[in-house]
């Protein structure tokens, strides 16, 4: 995960506390969000979400969207991420905050299937 | 042609007693409702109007009844009163010539899998005054594994509820497709199932007529739409040696029928609302149709097994 710091005074000292702060990346992501602000969202409907692949930049946070008659659930492959059964309107929102990709599908209607890829 | 002879197989492909033609016209069914009788692996199909005179003839040692997909708690405009069809499904079981002996409910009994809607299922059911015997859809699993649903329904169930018993000398077995679904993939029966169920019956005489029933499709309807199992071949093996199996699943909201040597596979039409036919629709989802028809495309199906004739008859009415 990338943190861009503004040249500024106080950098030896954020660098060392961003350091020290490493290994909660959770803790990070949470930051990352905010200062970048990037927000996508993905919408379920007709049994398909969509886009059914999404590049981000990381630390970007997803929102699905169920914009379905019946509920539906977010769920990783390896399980990184689940999201308890939406149902209509209801949203579910993760944080990317490492390089990868992530595949995803619903549990309940496991032929929905979709990505994310984060650079 | 004659009307009579428009009833019959034509042509025969696969030699197990039914056509194309057969084929479709059983999926035109979800609506109009109709009478299957099976013998010798041949279905024979009837209007629902000649009904009353066949019933005499499929009088047997046992009658039950199928229900499926409640779905209560659902409330979109596909059906804003899924608690007034399954009301009207109670009522059209109890109006029956012959009382079922017991109900089984192939899942989704409840839409988002609370309390409060497997409660408002249990009380409307309560009204029929017989036993019933559920097996999960996706949708009474949802957030918990179905926890709740073994708690409720799975007393004396192994695994996720699967389970079997005996009635009148047919063997029923109970399966549980909707659990741990892989990306991409279909219904899962699943190892530990399938060993269990290859046990179940291997003590059983040929003669036994079976009864399964699970709520994803034990047969490939349309894998598209996920409405199928991935490893229900395996579990047909098994069954292979019995002379009479009949299989009852749900899950796809309008009425399918298929014989297969012999195995006839039958699906239910929902309580709560109808499903478009397999890939005439962008989706699977709940098929909106003018509210004064809706009953037309709901139902119950009532299930006749006569000792000595080979296969159970199947009958399914509409809530209209």
């Amino acid at each position: 995960m990338r943190i861009r710091v503004r040249p500024n005074a106080f950098v030896p000292v954020v660098v060392l506390v961003a350091a020290l702060l490493l290994p909660a990346t959770s803790y990070f992501s949470v930051n990352a969000q905010q200062t970048e602000a990037a927000n996508v969202e993905v919408k379920i409907d007709n049994f398909s979400f969509g886009p059914a692949a999404i590049t981000v930049k990381a630390g970007t946070t997803v929102t699905w969207i169920n914009r379905d008659d019946i509920p539906h659930t977010v769920v990783a492959d390896d399980k990184l991420f689940k999201s308890k059964v939406l149902d209509t309107d209801e949203k579910f929102s993760y944080t990317f905050s490492k390089p990868g990709t992530y595949p995803y599908f619903c549990s309940v209607h496991p032929k929905m299937t979709g990505k994310v890829v984060v650079q | 042609m004659t009307k009579k002879a428009q009833n019959e197989i034509l042509y025969d492909h696969n030699h197990d007693g039914i056509d194309r033609r057969g084929f479709l016209k059983c999926m035109a069914w979800a609506g109009t409702g109709a009478v299957c009788i099976m013998k010798g692996g041949v279905l024979n199909s009837y209007a629902l109007n000649r009904i009353p005179d066949r019933a005499s003839a499929t009088a047997g040692e046992l009658t039950f009844v199928q229900i499926s997909d409640s779905h209560m708690g659902f409330n979109k405009p596909a059906n804003p009163d899924v608690a007034g069809t399954l009301q009207a499904a109670v009522d059209k079981i109890k109006a029956l010539p012959v009382q079922p002996e017991f109900l089984l409910h192939t899942g989704d009994i409840s839409h988002l899998s609370k309390p409060e809607e497997f409660d408002n299922v249990d009380q409307i059911l309560k009204g029929i005054g017989k036993p019933v015997f559920f097996v999960p859809g996706e949708h009474d699993v949802l957030n918990d594994d179905g926890q709740q649903f073994r708690e409720r329904y799975g007393r004396g169930s192994l695994g996720a509820g699967w389970h079997s018993f005996d009635q009148k000398g047919v063997h029923f077995i109970a399966l549980v497709n909707v659990m741990n679904l892989k990306s991409g993939g279909l219904g899962t029966l699943g190892p530990e199932q399938l060993e269990w169920l290859e046990d179940d019956v291997k003590h059983l005489k040929s003669s036994t007529p079976i009864v399964v029933f699970a709520h994803i499709p034990l047969w490939t309807v349309y894998p598209e739409w996920g409405w199928g199992t991935e490893d229900s071949a395996t579990a047909l093996a098994y069954l292979k040696k019995f002379g009479s199996v009949t299989v009852l699943n749900g899950h796809i909201h309008q009425t399918l029928q298929k014989v297969e040597g012999n195995v006839t596979f039958h699906t239910a039409a929902s309580t709560a609302f109808p499903q478009p036919q397999p890939g005439k629709a962008p989706s699977p989802g709940p098929m909106a149709v003018p509210a004064d028809q809706l009953r037309t495309y709901l139902g119950v199906t009532n299930l006749n097994y006569v000792q000595g004739q080979h296969a159970l008859a199947v009958v399914d009415s509409t809530l209209a």
